[in-house]
């Protein structure tokens, strides 16, 4: 569990990170499909703040969020999105192909669900090695459409693995509205209630609420519990993919978007710690400064890095064996 | 003389030395510890090594694969089984997405040690859905190895170094090919992956088979030593990455090729296998290359179109008589024994 302080850093950082890489996006250095997370930044925060340094995660497209909060190492992965040598997957992967396996951070991909199931795979192999850590997953509302999601999901139940789902809704499959997509009258956390999953609702804007709930899901599981699915209501600001806000595409009102904006996670949490007296303004000021300039820092660093070169053809293959009676080979 | 098993018995016994020796194998697949296990690859497997990691798993291709290749990020090496590859096209996504990808798309930093072991095959009116043989797909994708083990030797021998591979490998076993037996040695040996054999070595023409096209090479080379044409026999054994260098040291001596696969002709490994000789070494050819595969239709279910569809050996002698130049062979003699069953000349040892 983390402070309450240390949350509201860690959404700063998201913040801040998420912003710059805004601001710099159209100087079009940046060569590759980047969503962001500004207005989701809880679900991140909260979540991970209860995970061990040993527990890992997996996400999906949108995950830069994701990867920071389970401590990512920050100048890798903005030199993945500048298509450098030193990036955090060589280069390779690219904003969608985050991972850090030093902090846990299994890995991010950008088909919808698919990481679900290898959440639970991780989950059987903790399971069959007798290893007391938590997986866990995050995905969009998207992916309770797709097949895989329930197919994983099962699995999990029928062999109480600790695993915990973490859907972040947001409302939208690219513009696509849930109303276009999911049947009326039943929320997802009914849907998945109804499968026979532990299921919580929970505001994925309040960072505090989010950990909480993480936080008993991620010690049943670690307890031999079983899975829980935990939906957390949130919302984007800025367009599916790329740096611009969209009210312009028509796909949502202004001032649904307004109303969401009011509920931001991170003035949210600003505002709980100012009102309780744990944190004055002229604080906040500072550390939102340091915070930048270690991310303006980060971003320099990696965009002045070598491009990924010479390693095209490298590590389609692995080069080792691992011979089943020990021998050297 | 070396002892004798079956295919299956030889792909039942690497699997128990695999599970012996390293506690990180587990063998997960729709019916796995069942009475039948898998065309007796994996019977009594359950009882001997326990439930958990000889295991049973719900009909869901997709999720499995992924959980699989979750299990083997963090430190599990799963061997996966599908009673038809038809089955396993519902995990493509997996397959192709993930797994093919996963060590390249993230720097080459988490090995995939993950085996899928999928049944192809043809007989008994399998029809369009479970008889197809795709192993040109899964070529296809870069990060997939894929091996096709003909005899009960390299049965044994590919399944214990494909576990050993801290890479995906895709076995494609036929149906036809479990009840075969020949020569396996007792113990812990391996098939070098990326290693064809020269089944039968020749002068005149190259046959370049796969899997139970092995054997058929081998019926038709046979036929063809009465003729006094002297048949070279490459049993592949791995598609991809393919062993180029003994392709092609055999084309440059025979200067003729075949090719025989068990999948389409259109798109297929022959076509890969004649384009890369071609490429490589026209001027030692002395004839253009023949394909031996599937016509460009589903797999019927009828017998008496199934016998149409599939290629025999006296297909092969045919395209090898094509590329030799001689006049076309006398029309194939009617068989003795149903053709929508395997051959009981083919019983082996092979």
């Amino acid at each position: 569990m983390k402070r309450d302080r240390e949350l509201l850093y860690d959404l700063l950082v998201v913040r801040s990170v998420e912003q710059e890489i805004a601001r710099r996006y159209s100087e079009q250095q940046m060569r590759c499909p980047t969503h962001l997370c500004i207005g989701q930044e809880a679900t991140a925060v909260g979540v991970c703040a209860a995970l061990r340094p040993e527990d890992v995660v997996f996400s999906g497209h949108r995950s830069h969020g994701h990867y920071l909060a389970k401590g990512g190492d920050l100048t890798a992965m903005l030199a993945e999105l500048y298509g450098r040598g030193s990036g955090c997957s060589a280069g390779k992967g690219g904003s969608m192909h985050l991972v850090d396996l030093s902090v846990g951070f299994l890995g991010a991909v950008p088909i919808v669900g698919s990481t679900i199931p290898m959440a639970v795979g991780a989950a059987l192999g903790f399971l069959l090695q007798k290893l007391p850590r938590v997986s866990v997953v995050f995905f969009g509302d998207a992916a309770v459409e797709e097949g895989v999601t329930w197919e994983s999901i099962d699995f999990a139940l029928l062999e109480r693995l600790p695993v915990v789902f973490v859907c972040e809704n947001n409302l939208y499959s690219v513009q696509t509205p849930l109303s276009a997509r999911q049947p009326a009258g039943r929320t997802i956390a009914q849907v998945a209630a109804g499968h026979g999953v532990e299921t919580e609702s929970v505001d994925g804007n309040d960072v505090f609420a989010v950990q909480r709930a993480a936080r008993a899901a991620v010690d049943r599981a670690r307890a031999g519990g079983g899975p829980t699915f935990l939906e957390l209501a949130t919302y984007r600001h800025l367009e599916h993919v790329g740096p611009n806000e969209d009210v312009s595409l028509g796909y949502r009102s202004a001032e649904e978007v307004e109303a969401w904006r009011a509920r931001c996670p991170v003035e949210h949490a600003t505002r709980v710690l100012l009102e309780r007296g744990e944190l004055d303004a002229s604080e906040l000021d500072e550390l939102r400064r340091r915070i930048l300039r270690d991310v303006r820092h980060a971003l320099e660093l990696a965009r002045d890095a070598p491009e990924a070169q010479g390693s095209l053809l490298s590590d389609v293959f692995a080069s080792t064996v691992s011979p089943i009676d020990g021998d050297q080979r | 003389m070396t002892r004798q098993l079956t295919y299956a018995a030889a792909l039942r016994e690497g699997l128990d030395l695999c599970l012996q020796h390293d506690s990180r194998v587990y063998v997960m697949g729709l019916g796995v510890p069942d009475a039948k296990g898998l065309f007796g690859s994996t019977l009594d497997l359950a009882r001997v090594h326990g439930s958990t990691r000889v295991r049973d798993m719900p009909t869901a291709e997709n999720a499995m694969t992924g959980v699989a290749l979750g299990s083997a990020l963090v430190g599990m090496r799963p061997v996966l089984t599908h009673q038809r590859v038809d089955f396993a096209l519902l995990a493509v996504e997996q397959m192709v997405n993930q797994v093919a990808k996963w060590h390249y798309m993230f720097g080459g930093q988490q090995p995939v040690p993950l085996v899928i072991r999928m049944v192809i095959g043809r007989g008994w009116g399998q029809g369009p859905q479970h008889a197809q043989s795709l192993q040109a797909w899964f070529a296809h994708v870069p990060g997939l190895k894929v091996v096709m083990p003909a005899t009960p030797y390299d049965a044994k021998g590919l399944l214990i170094a494909s576990v050993e591979d801290d890479n995906p490998v895709i076995s494609l076993e036929h149906r036809w090919l479990y009840g075969v037996s020949g020569p396996v040695p007792e113990g812990v040996y391996r098939t070098p992956i990326q290693q064809a054999r020269i089944a039968r070595s020749g002068n005149d023409v190259t046959v370049v088979a796969t899997s139970y096209m092995v054997l058929e090479a081998l019926r038709a080379a046979d036929e063809l030593a009465l003729r006094g044409v002297s048949c070279e026999v490459i049993d592949l054994r791995t598609v991809a990455p393919l062993d180029e260098a003994t392709l092609l040291e055999s084309c440059r001596k025979t200067g003729r090729l075949v090719v025989a696969d068990t999948g389409a002709t259109s798109f297929g490994v022959g076509a890969e296998i004649v384009a890369r000789s071609t490429e490589r070494c026209f001027s030692d050819l002395r004839a253009a290359p023949a394909r031996v595969g599937l016509p460009d239709c589903p797999a019927p279910s009828a017998p008496s179109l199934a016998a149409e569809y599939y290629p025999r050996s006296h297909a092969i002698v045919q395209a090898c008589h094509r590329v030799l130049g001689l006049p076309a062979p006398a029309p194939e003699a009617a068989s003795s024994h149903p053709l929508d069953v395997p051959d009981p000349d083919f019983t082996g040892p092979f």
